[in-house]
């Protein structure tokens, strides 16, 4: 009895009964989620499962069809994002909320009331003994002086809350022009500077690299140090036990269990995240060992329409029979890599050959002839490679009309391909002419993906194909990679999740900026290693640095 | 011809006949900073002329005329914002159904005054010029004043709501909220910014600054009431706001420019050499701010990158969205 009581005094909020649904689509069930204060509490569930659900509903995004809100012990009802705010709930989102051509400082400071800029620098000066922002509550008051500092007071109040965690960003540059790191950091100080205590951040390391990651743990543990309640959402169970203090599993829209992170492994978490035991190992056959060169590229640049450098001479060669991986950040050139060599961009300069024949400037149609097929997809899964009002038989169709005979299209053909489709890669779908648009994502990729491989390709790009699926989706799509390089066809993996670039590949190629870093192979590297050359070293100079190393 | 251009009368009516578009434009950029395209501005300006005008008329008061032309536009806007905001239905198409609804209603309403003129009480107001020099020391001070200083209030007013809506726009809080909702509603959204607030705010403002445009046309420029009087100067606000990239100080000389364009064939009718020629022909001089209204969008949809305006015009933001 005293345990509980003690408890509800020392929760930071508490979220009881919750139930939202989507169309027929049962998003939240009756989920009970509490956290309490000065904790880092873990959210883990599987895409689709109802995490960015819930705390789109604790961040006043969503409205609950009901359930009950209570924080720091007072019950809530928001109406829209800026109650949650005013209760002291601060979100980062997964898909960050920035205007890019404004400047990072203009938006954090856009919607900030008089009283919360007030509030932030009165709680910068409590915890800060920094002379900087105390000086500008007892300036003089004369009105030119005030406006000039209006601005100072700002970018000094967000230097303020940058040295007190460590977090460092360019408040003057365009958010179009920040890195994702740096983003991020705006996100976070975007809210704290609106007094959040209660911090959620949804799938916050889905883009970052592990030295990145690293620094935004330090950051979050210096904030629950400071008696913030951090609310972790996601799937990488490492993470969790790293950082994490308790965690609540959901599944399929329903809360499973609240658990003590130190008292269970990864083997439990994963139990009962999907609702059985699965193998989590990823397996890697051994490549071809005769090594036939399938597509060279030679010296490759791309400038955008803008005038960026998106590639720059690039030169690499992918053998039969193995996966080749390409590791780096987001906008690091993958995807313009993907678009050249699949023709529908030109690129600048350089060569592309596929069994020594060049393709360089062919169109999509004539490259695909050739056997390079090419499995993209993108961050909105619908925007390219499927379209998305059309069922299966009619996206199957795309690939393959014009080279059927007639003025009249053939989807026998499709359809019969279809079902198999279907039933090869489990795909769940009323029927083969159902709009892709309504099928979850999975499914969607899987369709992509099914697709691509019937073309029986020599070469097959698969760029980002497992993005934002459950676990189990995902280990399909690497068994059916893992097929396709057993039947000897190259394949160049484009991922983000550098655990399973390191398991699945035989090589690793990283690209930090349209420039390769250097290709690894697996067998004999680390996540620390390619970290590093992601964030800019080359190969070379890293192992300069262990020779250096080593012989002294 | 140049002669012409560099007249005192020219460049004094150019002015006078700006004030019309400098209005509305100011009007659509505050509704396009919100992220909302409203091609009714035809309409508005038509709603805010005729229901004013028609207060002007009856009431020979012009405060009433003023809040009748903001009321008259302002519910137009209104609708259009309902349309647009709480029920996310299509923007551009909407804004044509403003477009014809206002100029139904306008030319109905303006019906029961046509063939009166401006009450004279009223005319006085606009006879008053609070910057006119009465005896110019030299030839270039009459110049000046011929040209640029002897207005009346309602344009130096018009100009001075130009600079304050830069400084609204680019240094108060609210302007900086407003330019986010715009750039990115659901980011405005969680920065706990009232999103559909601002919007119907601006939608609303900004055709009631349509309304002020449309009724100096019957009121001061021509005195009395002709079906659709605008004669498609609504149509040249949408292209201005784009000519102007958004921003209030440069919608002065964009509009200056355009109305310029637009009285150029008057003025060129009234020069007996130059009205012969066929090129100078009215109807091909009517034509003139519309060929620029195309040269103009075809010159900024093909420099790319430069699309320079609010990152979400024409899309309806909904929070549930996923």
């Amino acid at each position: 009895m005293t345990r509980s009581n003690e408890q509800t005094e020392t929760l930071a909020f508490s979220m009881r009964g919750i139930s939202k649904t989507f169309g027929s689509v049962c998003a939240n069930e009756m989920i009970d989620f509490d956290v309490r204060q000065g904790e880092i509490h873990a959210l883990l569930g599987e895409n689709g499962s109802g995490k960015s659900t819930l705390m789109n509903i604790l961040s006043g995004i969503y409205r609950a069809d009901c359930g009950t809100i209570e924080v720091f012990g007072k019950q809530r009802v928001f109406h829209f994002p800026g109650d949650a705010i005013r209760c002291g709930i601060g979100m980062v989102y997964q898909h960050f909320k920035l205007a890019d051509s404004l400047t990072a400082t203009e938006n954090i400071m856009a919607g900030l009331s008089e009283a919360q800029v007030r509030r932030a620098i009165k709680s910068g000066n409590d915890v800060n003994e920094h002379d900087v922002i105390s000086s500008l509550t007892d300036r003089d008051d004369s009105s030119i002086r005030r406006r000039r500092d209006r601005n100072n007071r700002m970018s000094d109040l967000i230097r303020g809350y940058s040295e007190r965690f460590h977090i460092d960003f360019d408040p003057d540059k365009p958010a179009s022009q920040l890195s994702v790191s740096e983003k991020q950091s705006v996100e976070i100080i975007k809210v704290l500077i609106r007094g959040a205590r209660i911090l959620v951040l949804d799938e916050p390391t889905a883009v970052l690299t592990p030295q990145e990651t690293k620094r935004l743990f330090g950051v979050l543990r210096k904030m629950r140090d400071d008696g913030c309640s951090i609310v972790f959402i996601s799937h990488k169970l490492g993470e969790i036990m790293e950082l994490c203090d308790r965690v609540t599993v959901l599944r399929k829209g329903r809360s499973v269990d609240t658990l003590v992170v130190s008292e269970v492994d990864t083997y439990d978490l994963v139990e009962k995240m999907v609702g059985f035991k699965i193998d989590l190992q990823i397996e890697r056959p051994e490549p071809d060992p005769e090594r036939l060169e399938c597509l060279r590229v030679e010296g490759l640049s791309y400038r955008d329409e803008k005038g960026v450098t998106k590639l720059s001479d690039l030169s690499f060669s992918t053998c039969y029979g193995e996966i080749l991986g390409v590791a780096g950040l987001a906008g690091g050139g993958q995807k313009e890599l993907c678009e050249v060599i699949a023709g529908i961009i030109r690129p600048t300069s350089g060569d592309i050959l596929v069994d020594g024949e060049i393709i360089t400037g062919l169109s999509p149609r004539k490259i695909s002839a050739k056997g390079v097929s090419m499995c993209f997809v993108p961050e909105d899964r619908l925007g390219m490679g499927l379209v998305a009002s059309m069922g299966m038989v009619e996206n199957i169709l795309l690939k393959e009309y014009s080279f059927q005979k007639g003025i009249f299209v053939h989807s026998e053909k499709a359809r019969e391909k279809s079902s198999q489709i279907i039933e090869e890669l489990d795909i769940v779908t009323p029927s083969v002419t159902h709009p892709v648009r309504l099928l979850s994502g999975g499914n969607i990729q899987k369709v992509i993906l099914g697709r691509e491989i019937h073309l029986k390709p020599k070469l097959m790009i698969a760029a980002y194909a497992v993005r934002g699926l459950d676990i189990q989706s995902s280990h399909t799509i690497y068994r059916l990679l893992n097929e396709q390089k057993e039947k000897k066809v190259s394949v160049l993996y484009i991922g983000e999740d550098l655990d399973v670039l390191l398991a699945l590949c035989d090589r690793v190629m990283v690209l930090c900026q349209g420039v390769n870093m250097g290709i690894v192979d697996t067998k004999n590297t680390n996540k620390i290693e390619v970290g590093q050359m992601m964030s800019g070293t080359k190969l070379e100079v890293l192992k300069r640095g262990v020779d250096y190393v080593s012989n002294n | 011809m140049l002669s012409i251009l560099t007249q005192p009368q020219f460049i004094a009516s150019a002015i006078s006949f700006s004030v019309i578009l400098l209005l509305g434009t100011l009007g659509e950029l505050l509704t396009e900073r919100a992220g909302h395209l409203n091609l009714g501005v035809e309409g508005m300006m038509l709603l805010g002329g005729a229901i004013g005008y028609y207060a002007a008329v009856t009431t020979e008061s012009l405060p009433l005329a003023l809040i009748a032309a903001c009321l008259g536009s302002g519910m137009g806007a209104f609708m259009y914002g309902f349309l647009t905001v709480t029920l996310r239905v299509n923007q551009n198409v909407t804004g044509l159904a403003l477009t014809m609804f206002g100029m139904g209603l306008a030319n109905a309403v303006g019906s029961k005054v046509a063939g009166t003129s401006t009450p004279v009480s009223i005319q006085a107001y606009f006879e008053y010029q609070p910057f006119h020099i009465k005896n110019p020391a030299n030839e270039l001070i009459a110049y000046i004043d011929r040209a640029f200083l002897s207005h009346d209030l309602y344009v130096y007013l018009t100009i001075l709501l130009a600079i304050v809506m830069t400084i609204f726009l680019f240094r108060s809080r609210e302007g900086l909220a407003l330019r986010l909702t715009g750039e990115n509603a659901a980011a405005a959204d969680a920065s706990g910014i009232k999103v559909t607030r601002i919007k119907y705010m601006y939608i609303v403002i900004g055709g009631m600054l349509c309304g002020l445009g449309g009724l100096y046309l019957p009121l001061v420029q021509q005195g009395s009431w002709t079906d659709t009087i605008t004669a498609g100067q609504g149509w040249l606000v949408v292209a201005l706001v784009i000519f102007v990239r958004w921003h209030p100080i440069k919608a002065i000389f964009g509009s200056f420019v355009f109305g310029a364009l637009s009285i150029l064939g008057y003025s060129v009718q009234l020069n007996t050499t130059l009205a012969k020629m066929p090129i100078f022909n009215q109807f091909i001089m009517s034509m003139f701010p519309y060929i620029l209204t195309i040269i103009v969008l075809v010159i900024t949809s093909a420099r790319k990158k430069a699309w320079g305006g609010p990152a979400e015009i024409g899309h309806a933001y909904f929070r549930e969205d996923r």
